[in-house]
């Protein structure tokens, strides 16, 4: 059966209505990411450029990661 | 070694050329509105970041106040324990902020975050194949640093001791005698707790330091970050001059002829 959810930083979410990576991101609490921002589906980076036309499978996962103060 | 050194020569790392010897971390600091002081203290060549998930990225964060102190951004792979996680974050860093230059760390385990060699020269060898500048935090084992080296990394960064313990360089030995082994820039990474634990690390020959701890969790980090800047000149200063042999005996420096005999 067609899975209806991608897991987004390792949480189950539903599936956009129009499932593409720039659907996905711009539900995130922020908004679209501007900058500082990168994503990867499958242990595969996706360049912003393009976010707009990586469709989204069910099962997928995405991880989408900033710069935090480390050593 | 005779001849001029200068504290401020600058060295070049891969793609970079670096001014100041110290590299700092960000890790740690009690409060993101500490940094702008202690960038202006310390003065680093570049300071490290990690990658983490984010749901929501806010302006006005930890990139906005580097950008604003025009100070290099150095990503790291920490938290990573195997080569496939590392390549993932090293490749994630690229993207989000535009680098070419990545701190290579993949660890054992989390109790000892000792690096994991295995691991370690696994990841730093498809990433040099990917086009990366690759900086890997490894042990002070010289035979792995020379590996390192001939899998093309740009430096090796040798822990002095396990990462925040502040123990300084529990083995100055192995420390020279990596120094000696590797053409590459070595940057003394993990285990400094103060001053005269970085002025050894350049004394000993290392082009570099990387403090993080030693700064963030000091009482005051920016003076910290202050001393560590003098530190570094100072040890590179007296790399260059040639530190006397170690004796086991006395040698007089006043004049032994001539003395007044009442």
């Amino acid at each position: 059966m067609h899975d209806p959810t991608v897991t987004l930083n390792g949480e189950r979410v539903p599936l956009p209505a129009h499932p593409t990576l720039v659907t996905l991101l711009a539900g995130l609490p922020g908004g679209l990411p501007t900058a500082g921002v990168a994503v990867a589906v499958d242990g595969a980076v996706v360049p912003r450029g393009d976010w707009d036309r990586r469709p989204l499978r069910g099962g997928e996962a995405i991880e989408v990661v900033t710069a935090v103060q480390g050593g | 070694m005779t001849g001029h050194v200068s504290p401020v020569d600058g060295w070049d790392v891969g793609r970079q050329h670096l001014g100041s010897r110290l590299l700092l971390g960000t890790g740690g600091l009690p409060h993101l509105g500490l940094l702008p002081d202690l960038l202006a203290a310390a003065r680093p060549a570049a300071v490290t970041v990690s990658l983490r998930r984010t749901s929501s990225v806010r302006e006005g964060g930890l990139l906005d106040t580097l950008g604003r102190a025009g100070v290099p951004v150095l990503p790291n792979t920490a938290g990573c324990t195997t080569a496939r996680e590392a390549v993932l974050t090293a490749r994630l860093a690229r993207e989000a902020l535009d680098t070419t230059w990545v701190k290579l760390e993949v660890v054992g385990d989390e109790t000892t975050l000792l690096p994991d060699a295995v691991e370690l020269l696994s990841a730093a060898r498809e990433l040099v194949a990917d086009g990366f500048d690759v900086l890997p935090y490894t042990t002070d084992d010289a035979v792995l640093a020379r590996r390192l080296e001939d899998a093309g990394c740009v430096a090796v960064m040798p822990l002095g001791s396990p990462i925040g313990s502040g123990q300084g360089v529990l083995n100055p030995y192995a420390i020279e005698t990596l120094v000696a082994s590797v053409g590459v820039p070595v940057v003394l990474d993990a285990g400094v707790g103060t001053a005269s634990d970085a002025a050894l690390a350049l004394e000993l020959g290392c082009t570099a330091v990387l403090a993080a701890s030693a700064v963030t969790r000091a009482a005051d980090p920016v003076a910290m970050g202050a001393a560590l800047a003098a530190a570094v000149e100072a040890g590179r200063l007296a790399r260059g001059a040639g530190r006397i042999p170690r004796a086991t005996t006395a040698r007089a420096s006043s004049p032994v002829t001539g003395r007044v005999v009442p």
